[in-house]
């Protein structure tokens, strides 16, 4: 009896139940499980982006604009530059606007105000895509009185705004305060030393957060479906219908016909690449430029 | 005029608040040296007044949301009042609106997705933080992250010719042979239906949930791991002991964030929902949801009652997504301390 206690002292620390140890086994087992479960989806929507999309682009798919309804053949040039066009709009108003939220709620939104202004921000970015796309369409299309380009742009750049405005404050509060006070200390007036120190500074976060935006309202489509409608032609006027490339795949992948399947197969890689390039460029062009790290 | 320093969580903890001694000098100059505003004053000023404009541009864009969607919907609102959302019947060419059968499938769909996608994000959130060789974090969260970069219509051009394919040979006859009995899974089943929304719905905001779960995990206190394994507890009890049970407020933030983004999706889901304003029990069988009435319905609107009833919809959706968003972010905010998230929601 007293021989066994002493054989358990010597263990010092009791071996772990079994039943312990097989818990233990079976949820690391369940989480490496989850984690499998959940790349397989991801890499099975990119083999298949690859292997759809890039077989199905060819030269009159990036040159041409759509066939007749059952013809096969013909591109989506017109909404690859529709697309462009309607982004161009969203953000010449989205990325100022959301930059100057973002310096104000920085450097001057440090009250009960900036509290709101940045709740308000927050919420909006949970805001379904598709009201959005109602708001659009009451304030833009019901006033010009048809669809257009411009309305497009308007509700892309609702779904900016609050993104690149928290984005941009996160950066300039990342900025050193010294550097503030340092350029304060040689008289320079404190916008300037805003736009030409602290906003400089953080260049480049910035722009990685309009990047951010601009990625995610770039495959939108919810919001496009009553604003600028869709165009089988080209278009590059302003206040006429366009057609957008996710607009196209969204049309094409609802069809009766292989071959627009097809193209909508080489629409969805062609959007995934642009996004992407685009973010790849911005980051490489900021981080080699002479933008300075933040 | 400077803004008193109120010390915030969100700022860097040890910086003054800015402009307070700066602007006390400059101030002090004036009142000795000049009757007039220096002309850096006055930049001052305009400047401020030019980013307080855009500041207030936020909340203007909340505001005419509101403002656009009552004002729309208020021809529906008057001819059905309250009634509009316990009613089944939804037809354009009589002009009877209600909305029911869309609030049951935007209900349905997301419980369903969210029913997949908690376990799901809640185990990849742990394998990063807790489990795997740290080498391994970086590209892992990468991976999950990038799960949200694709476009919506890009799952639904993905879910419409593979996965629905795939839930017709395999996952349909699969479910009605184990689960039929439920009465959950009754029916023929041609794949777009209920479920295969459900699920590419999961897909789509497994990376919300995983995200701000890791995030949350990330600020537990890691002596309360250390405390847990110096009481001998396995590295399982440790994390549900020391670090799921400390999250918990953060966690439950990051699902309800995940079912606000689930409630608005729509490209995707109107791609394989079937689009049939229907209540029925049976996942197989097709539904719609209040955004896919809107995707479908908004630009062909056949009168003037059809858009506002529509509006109407979009007003219902507005406001619950705003509601379960602001309480997701109260309780991230009260985990992480108000910084702000870094996962692009």
């Amino acid at each position: 009896m007293s021989e066994t206690t002493n054989t358990a002292a010597v263990h010092t620390v009791a071996p772990i139940a079994l039943r312990r140890r097989i818990t233990d086994h079976v949820m690391t087992g369940a989480a490496v499980l989850t984690v499998i479960l959940v790349l397989l989806p991801l890499f099975a929507i990119f083999a298949y982006l690859v292997y759809r999309g890039v077989g199905s682009i060819n030269w009159a798919f990036l040159t041409q604009t759509p066939r007749p309804v059952g013809e096969a053949g013909g591109g989506m040039a017109n909404a690859i530059v529709g697309s462009a066009l309607i982004l161009a709009i969203a953000s010449i108003l989205g990325v100022p606007l959301g930059v100057g939220a973002g310096i104000y709620l920085a450097e001057y939104g440090r009250n009960r105000f900036g509290d709101a202004i940045r709740f308000t921000a927050d919420v909006l970015n949970g805001v379904p895509s598709i009201v959005i796309g109602i708001v659009a369409f009451s304030i833009v299309v019901l006033y010009q009185g048809h669809f257009s380009a411009l309305a497009g742009g308007v509700a892309l750049a609702i779904m900016m705004i609050p993104t690149i405005s928290r984005t941009t404050e996160e950066m300039l509060l990342l900025v050193p305060q010294p550097l503030r006070e340092a350029a304060y200390g040689l008289g320079i007036p404190r916008w300037r030393t805003t736009l030409s120190i602290t906003l400089r500074t953080a260049t480049s976060g910035v722009i990685t957060g309009i990047m951010l935006a601009f990625a995610r309202v770039a495959g939108e489509t919810a919001p496009l479906l009553f604003t600028t409608l869709g165009n089988q032609f080209w278009n590059l006027k302003v206040n006429e219908p366009t057609a957008a490339l996710p607009l196209q795949i969204y049309v094409y992948a609802n069809s009766p016909y292989d071959d627009w399947h097809r193209q909508a197969w080489a629409g969805a890689f062609v959007l995934i690449v642009l996004i992407v390039s685009a973010v790849a460029a911005v980051r490489f062009a900021v981080r080699r430029g002479t933008f300075g790290a933040a | 005029m400077s803004i008193p320093a109120r010390p915030r969580p969100d700022m860097p903890a040890p910086q003054p608040v800015e402009g307070t001694k700066v602007s006390g000098v400059s101030l002090a100059g004036r009142r000795v040296a000049h009757s007039l505003p220096r002309a850096s004053e006055v930049g001052d000023q305009v400047f401020k007044f030019i980013m307080l404009l855009c500041g207030l541009a936020v909340l203007a864009m909340l505001v005419l949301i509101v403002y656009e969607l009552t004002a729309g919907s208020g021809r529906s609102w008057h001819a059905f009042g309250f009634k509009f959302f316990a009613g089944r019947d939804w037809d354009p060419v009589n002009e009877q609106f209600g909305a029911l059968p869309f609030i049951y499938g935007t209900l349905v769909s997301s419980l369903l997705a969210l029913l997949i996608a908690v376990p799901l994000s809640i185990g990849v959130a742990v394998f990063t933080t807790e489990m795997c060789p740290v080498g391994l974090r970086g590209p892992l969260s990468f991976f999950v992250e990038l799960l949200a970069a694709i476009p919506s219509v890009v799952y639904g051009l993905w879910a419409v010719f593979v996965l629905v394919p795939i839930l017709t040979a395999y996952v349909g006859p699969f479910l009605a042979r184990t689960l039929g009995w439920s009465g959950m899974f009754d029916g023929p089943f041609y794949g777009i239906s209920m479920l295969a929304a459900g699920i590419i719905l999961a897909i789509m905001i497994i990376p919300i949930i995983s995200s701000i779960t890791r995030e949350v995990l990330m600020v537990v206190p890691q002596h309360q791991r250390e405390a847990a394994l110096a009481l001998g507890a396995t590295r399982w009890e440790m994390i549900r002991v020391g670090v799921l049970r400390n999250a918990r407020a953060g966690i439950m933030g990051g699902i309800i964030l995940g079912l606000g983004r689930a409630l608005g999706e729509t490209m995707a889901v109107t791609m394989v929902i079937g689009n049939n304003p229907q209540i029925v029990k049976s996942l197989f069988a097709p539904g719609h949801t209040m955004a896919s009435v809107l995707a479908n319905e908004f630009s062909e609107a056949t009168g003037d009652v059809h858009r506002a009833a529509l509006i109407e919809i979009g007003l219902a959706l507005f406001l619950v997504t705003i509601v379960v968003n602001a309480f997701a972010r109260l309780l991230v905010w009260s985990v992480t301390r108000g910084q702000p998230s870094r996962a692009n929601v």
